[in-house]
């Protein structure tokens, strides 16, 4: 056992090691970090019995106050539904067209419909709603299934090709993969497409290319090509081009088609939100 | 009076001490989780990963995927308003190892199941760029080359099996075949795949039918991700925490 000894100075006892001449002092903690350290102590302990701690045999204890991280974020959400409440009600009873003439409740559903959209579609058509290729551009006044918001608003609940039961849906041959055109009517068809949309082509090769359209194309994209809506058949006239309207593209198109898909939006977001969607769409520039 | 010097002058007893303070510590927090009955919730949906599920998730661990996306939506109320239900432990309860992440430089991947098409997932895949101008995410264009190798699979369905994933023997003994099936669903036997793994999506995710590719195998596993759960059923007043 070491010797303490009395410090001089201090009064305090040393710990009776000595280094070169030093000697180190036990002086007592403060009081003030022993007292800190009492109330921590009895801070676990009220927590333990205020919160969910502690394991029993098949449950453990929920602790007076009842907490639960799982009730807490439900209520945060009813809370702010409630708060919401007033317009998402009236967004949830009101028609599109009604939604529109309202001014507030049309500021509502755009500033909703502008946050779920960057939650929800801007992966696919752009941060702006400008697409990409294979994704088309909500901003312009080109529409494949409809540009109302009614139509804006099926097409968000059912998607394109989804697996909704009654999605929209079409789907374009291969024609050249599933043999249903040579490689030369392939061609002509594609210098018959770029005739009609305004591009420079071989006339000779488009004008044998016409019947072969007419007779292979038509049914949806209509003998003038503009297309026909109600099946999804884009319009081929304009400039405008989901996937690109260079002869290349066309012909890959054509020969191998393209059945892009949209994911239906029923399950995942609730009436209010894609109502806010369609608002926000239509609203982008080219809502018809 | 307890000697602290026996502890000072012997490290072999300065170990023991060690360990036996720390083991409290993680018994504490992590034994009763194996015998509350509340650590799991009791829902329905939730199966082991289809073969081809399973290989797609074997690729994601590969190429730290994790690294960058977290699978745990985490019961606040932003990531529930981004990202959907929170998740529940029964959803990674066949995760070995789990996928949770402690890190997003992108997005939460724990419901992304059915958000994009498969030629999104394969398109983004391959050059992320190309459809989201703004994302910092390699390309990982070398998938789609890729044949999966899975001749082995029945071993990793097997590995599961022994940490208690409950893998039949049928399953183990079809773990190719169905591999074969859900990516090429016109060539294989569809209809036993479901009934194996009731909700599995069969066709070719990658957009080439005849091989089936490491893209396929991941773009499978992304498809499924947080789909199982049917929230239908859920009762959230009997599962709270």
């Amino acid at each position: 056992m070491t010797e303490h000894e009395i410090d001089e100075v201090t009064g305090q006892r040393t710990t009776g090691h000595e280094w070169d001449g030093i000697k180190e002092l036990t002086s007592p903690i403060p009081r003030w970090w022993v007292y800190t350290f009492y109330v921590t102590v009895a801070w676990a302990i009220a927590f333990m019995i205020a919160m969910p701690a502690i394991p029993l045999v098949s449950d453990y204890t929920k602790g007076v106050l009842g907490y639960s991280q799982r009730e807490a974020v439900r209520a945060d959400i009813e809370a702010v539904r409630a708060a919401q409440g007033v317009f998402r009600d009236r967004i949830e009873q009101a028609s599109l067209a009604e939604i529109r003439d309202i001014p507030d409740l049309f500021d509502f559903a755009v500033a909703g419909g502008k946050s779920a959209f960057s939650v929800n579609c801007s992966q696919c058509h752009g941060a702006g709603g400008a697409g990409a290729p294979g994704y088309p551009n909500l901003n312009d006044d080109a529409w494949i299934w409809g540009g109302k918001p009614d139509e804006i608003l099926d097409t968000i609940r059912v998607g394109i090709r989804s697996d909704h039961p009654d999605t929209r849906f079409n789907q374009m041959p291969a024609f050249l993969a599933d043999e249903l055109l040579t490689r030369d009517q392939v061609s002509d068809v594609v210098e018959h497409v770029l005739q009609i949309s305004g591009q420079a082509h071989d006339p000779a090769a488009a004008a044998r290319g016409q019947p072969v359209f007419r007779e292979q194309c038509s049914a949806c994209h209509q003998e003038s090509g503009k297309g026909i809506r109600e099946l999804g058949g884009p319009n081929l006239t304009d400039a405008i081009w989901l996937y690109g309207g260079s002869r290349e593209e066309i012909r890959r198109t054509v020969a191998l088609s393209r059945n892009g898909v949209m994911p239906a939006w029923e399950d995942k977001l609730d009436e209010v939100t894609r109502k806010q969607l369609a608002i926000y769409v239509h609203a982008l520039g080219g809502g018809e | 009076m307890f000697k602290h010097t026996l502890f000072e002058k012997n490290s072999i007893f300065l170990v023991i001490g060690i360990l036996v303070v720390v083991s409290i510590g993680g018994l504490v927090e992590i034994a009763p989780l194996y015998w509350l009955d509340s650590t799991i919730e009791k829902v329905r949906g939730v199966r082991p990963y289809s073969p081809l599920e399973l290989a797609g998730r074997n690729i994601y661990i590969r190429e730290g995927c994790y690294v960058c996306h977290s699978q745990q939506i985490r019961s606040l109320r932003d990531e529930v308003e981004r990202y959907g239900h929170y998740s529940l432990a029964a959803e990674s309860m066949y995760d070995h190892p789990f996928q949770w992440g402690s890190k997003r430089t992108g997005p939460d991947l724990a419901r992304v199941g059915g958000r994009y098409s498969d030629e999104w997932h394969a398109t983004h895949m391959i050059d992320p760029r190309s459809i989201v101008p703004e994302s910092v995410m390699p390309g990982y264009p070398f998938l789609a080359a890729n044949r999966l190798d899975y001749e082995n699979i029945e071993g990793h369905l097997r590995a599961n099996r022994t940490v208690g994933v409950p893998y039949t023997d049928e399953m183990i003994e079809n773990a190719v075949a169905d591999v074969e099936a859900q990516a090429n669903p016109d060539e294989g036997d569809v209809d036993a795949l479901l009934a194996r793994y009731p909700g599995a999506q069969a066709r070719v995710f990658d957009g080439e039918p005849g091989k089936v590719t490491e893209l396929d195998a991941l773009i499978a596993y992304l498809q499924m991700l947080g789909t199982l759960v049917d929230f239908d059923s859920f009762d959230a007043a009997a599962n709270s925490r």
